[in-house]
């Protein structure tokens, strides 16, 4: 088993004809995903290798059975695009689109949150997301993920994903399903979506997680797996000797508290029972040590 | 974008936030001309993006055209905590019955707006909110749904202000989230609120920050970036769309993406050295943006060799490569460079590098040994000069 997306998953690219789009949606389906249609306004009835492409999300989910997105369309259309998904019925909608508004990015989070509540955003400002042998939604290459188990990832930063994978990949552990949840200030799905999410797959034995400086999220992924994780968790938060990031003036300050700093995150983690790596080489090693004892 | 004081009350004001007349100048003279208009007592303001101004001497009161001038000339040109003051604004100097403190930003942990109301404004809110937090308001707002003038009322009902004021505060949040909302701002800020002892309630400082993502649907912007005070290799570097900030270590560093730049700045500190920057390439880098993070990189005195930490995703690794090859044929580089390339057309990247033939080029397969070889660089202090 895998998390969110496996061989099953069948996907619509919204953006396909763009340059963008049509590289990364052939070289998923290249990597055997299920890319069954491609969305853009103006161009159904046209094709992208063999792709068919519609005019609306609906007509592409009637016609295709397709119950997840690939959103690559440019940061102005990318709210339309994900509550447009979401409307047709889409379950889980991939964004990678970066420098979206955070005003457009908290509006769309919300109204999936209130009206669309079977609908999994991940991202936006995202990788994607990667079931190795399986799916691969999104940008990252598929030639650096191993399959078979038994290591979920989750990442809020793409480099530093596709840098876990070829750790783990280069120390002969696999994989079940590597996330990446973005970066942006409000991601639809965090830490401990996919925490959980790996807890209650059979085939994930323990958990890469790698967090970045700022914001809370990784304080709370650390109470999680102190309450709720029976599983290990290694962890690396970038950002150690990190320039102080541009002050949100008083008010942002109030809100995070002392919370954010990478000392902090890492404390709390540790507190947490996860053992914390100091970069990303030495998570990798960590991770291929504990796997070699399961 | 923060923006300065002056533009933060021209932004308000857009939004039909009350604020006291005034200019923005560079020239005593015209000091005292802006504080003859706006009347006597007028008050001089140095514009710095720096707290503490007011301690500093950078805020002056004067009740005439000798003492505006005298007021000018001294804060012009000053030295604000390594600010140098460039333009003042001039405004007429309110009388002061009462300061609040309001302001709007958005919660990462609710995922909503959060607003905040004091009736303890003019200070610092952070002490206010550790010696006594229940003197601020706080409210959540789903961004659906906005801040109605009802929900205004409730917040300002909750604060302590007094009544006779509380529907002239209540309008003022009402358009103050309008124009977070409507404006693109992440963060809109008054403090200090002021009553007058007219009962006017009004905005006597003004903090803004403004989304950069939000730029292309604000052409009125364009005034406050043509304002923004960069020093000239942040400027080269924002012009050329590159993410930099500069440090004060000796290893230059080039990475794709925000995480794997600030992880290489924690390897290079691991293996003892210490980075001369924060630069992040952003995604899908051509190799004009490699070339142009060269260059930036290449004027920075301190530097004294480079670390290139690639993983190719969107970004592929050829390009950064050619990029590298651009960049020597342009400029003379002064410090070696080490590379490491892996991810999308890793192979084809090594390729171009290795048949440069160059004794300052180094290509390392870890990430660690990158930093290593970087950092034993930078200490050697290898000889500037025509490096190719």
């Amino acid at each position: 088993m895998a998390i969110f997306v496996d061989e099953n998953t069948k996907v619509l690219v919204q953006g396909l004809t763009g340059s963008q789009g049509r590289f990364h949606g052939l070289r998923n389906r290249a990597y055997g995903t299920k890319v069954v249609g491609g969305v853009t306004p103006g161009k159904g009835g046209t094709d992208v290798e063999g792709i068919p492409v519609f005019d609306s999300v609906e007509e592409a989910v009637v016609a295709t059975g397709a119950t997840a997105s690939f959103i690559s369309v440019p940061p102005r259309f990318a709210a339309s695009a994900v509550l447009e998904a979401a409307a047709a019925g889409i379950t889980f909608v991939v964004c990678i689109t970066e420098f979206i508004p955070a005003h457009d990015e908290s509006m769309f989070y919300n109204v999936l949150r209130r009206d669309f509540p079977g609908t999994r955003l991940l991202g936006p400002n995202c990788p994607g997301i990667i079931s190795p042998g399986r799916c691969n939604i999104g940008i990252t290459s598929g030639d650096i993920a191993l399959p078979g188990g038994p290591v979920g990832i989750v990442s809020r930063s793409g480099t530093l994903t596709y840098q876990a994978l070829y750790e783990l990949s280069q120390g002969g552990v696999g994989q079940t399903t590597c996330v990446g949840i973005g970066g942006d200030p409000v991601p639809g799905t965090n830490f401990i979506d996919c925490l959980a999410a790996f807890e209650a797959d059979p085939e994930t034995k323990a958990v890469l997680m790698i967090g970045e400086i700022g914001g809370s999220e990784e304080e709370n992924a650390a109470a999680f797996i102190r309450d709720h994780m029976s599983k290990p968790v290694v962890t690396y938060i970038a950002g150690v000797t990190a320039p102080p990031g541009r002050k949100m003036g008083h008010a942002g300050a109030i809100v995070s508290g002392s919370l954010g700093t990478a000392q902090a995150k890492m404390d709390a983690l540790r507190e947490a029972g996860a053992i914390v790596a100091v970069n990303p080489t030495e998570a990798g090693e960590k991770m291929v040590e504990l796997v070699s004892s399961l | 974008m923060d923006l300065y004081e002056y533009q933060g009350k021209q932004f308000f004001a857009s939004y039909g936030i009350p604020t006291s007349p005034g200019d923005v100048t560079s020239s005593p003279e015209r000091v005292v001309e802006i504080a003859t208009e706006v009347g006597y007592p007028a008050v001089v303001k140095a514009q710095v993006q720096v707290g503490g101004r007011g301690k500093a001497g950078g805020i002056k009161l004067v009740s005439n055209p000798e003492e505006a001038l005298a007021a000018a000339r001294s804060i012009l040109g000053m030295d604000i905590k390594g600010h140098t003051v460039k333009k003042v604004w001039v405004e007429h100097a309110s009388d002061i019955a009462a300061e609040y403190y309001a302001s709007i930003t958005l919660d990462r942990s609710a995922k909503e707006d959060l607003v905040m109301l004091s009736e303890q404004g003019g200070v610092e809110i952070e002490s206010v909110a550790q010696s006594n937090p229940e003197a601020i308001v706080r409210r959540h707002i789903n961004p659906i749904d906005g801040l109605t003038l009802e929900i205004a009322r409730e917040i300002v009902g909750a604060s302590g202000i007094p009544s006779d004021v509380h529907e002239g505060v209540a309008e003022i949040l009402v358009k103050l989230y309008e124009a977070y909302s409507r404006g693109d701002a992440d963060l809109v800020e008054i403090n200090p609120l002021i009553v007058t002892p007219e009962r006017k309630v009004h905005a006597l400082d003004a903090k803004v920050t403004l989304d950069d993502n939000a730029f292309y649907r604000h052409p009125e912007w364009d005034e406050f970036r043509s304002a923004e005070e960069l020093d000239g290799r942040e400027r080269l570097a924002k012009d050329r769309g590159l993410n930099y900030i500069g440090l004060d270590g000796s290893v230059g560093i080039i990475a794709n993406g925000a995480g794997l730049a600030m992880s290489t700045l924690d390897v290079v500190n691991q293996v003892g050295g210490s980075a001369a920057n924060f630069l992040d390439l952003g995604g899908g880098a051509g190799a004009d943006v490699m070339t142009a993070a060269l260059e930036v990189i290449n004027t920075d005195p301190n530097v004294r060799a480079v670390m290139v930490n690639i993983f190719g995703g969107i970004t592929r690794c050829d390009d950064v490569a050619r990029g590298i090859v651009n960049a020597l044929e342009k400029v003379t580089l002064s410090s070696p460079i080490v590379i490491r390339l892996d991810g999308t057309n890793a192979p084809e990247g090594r390729a171009i590098i290795s048949d440069l033939n160059s004794e300052a080029i180094f290509v390392e397969s870890t990430m660690i040994g990158a930093a290593r070889r970087a950092v034993e660089l930078a200490e050697k202090g290898v000889a500037s000069g025509d490096i190719r």
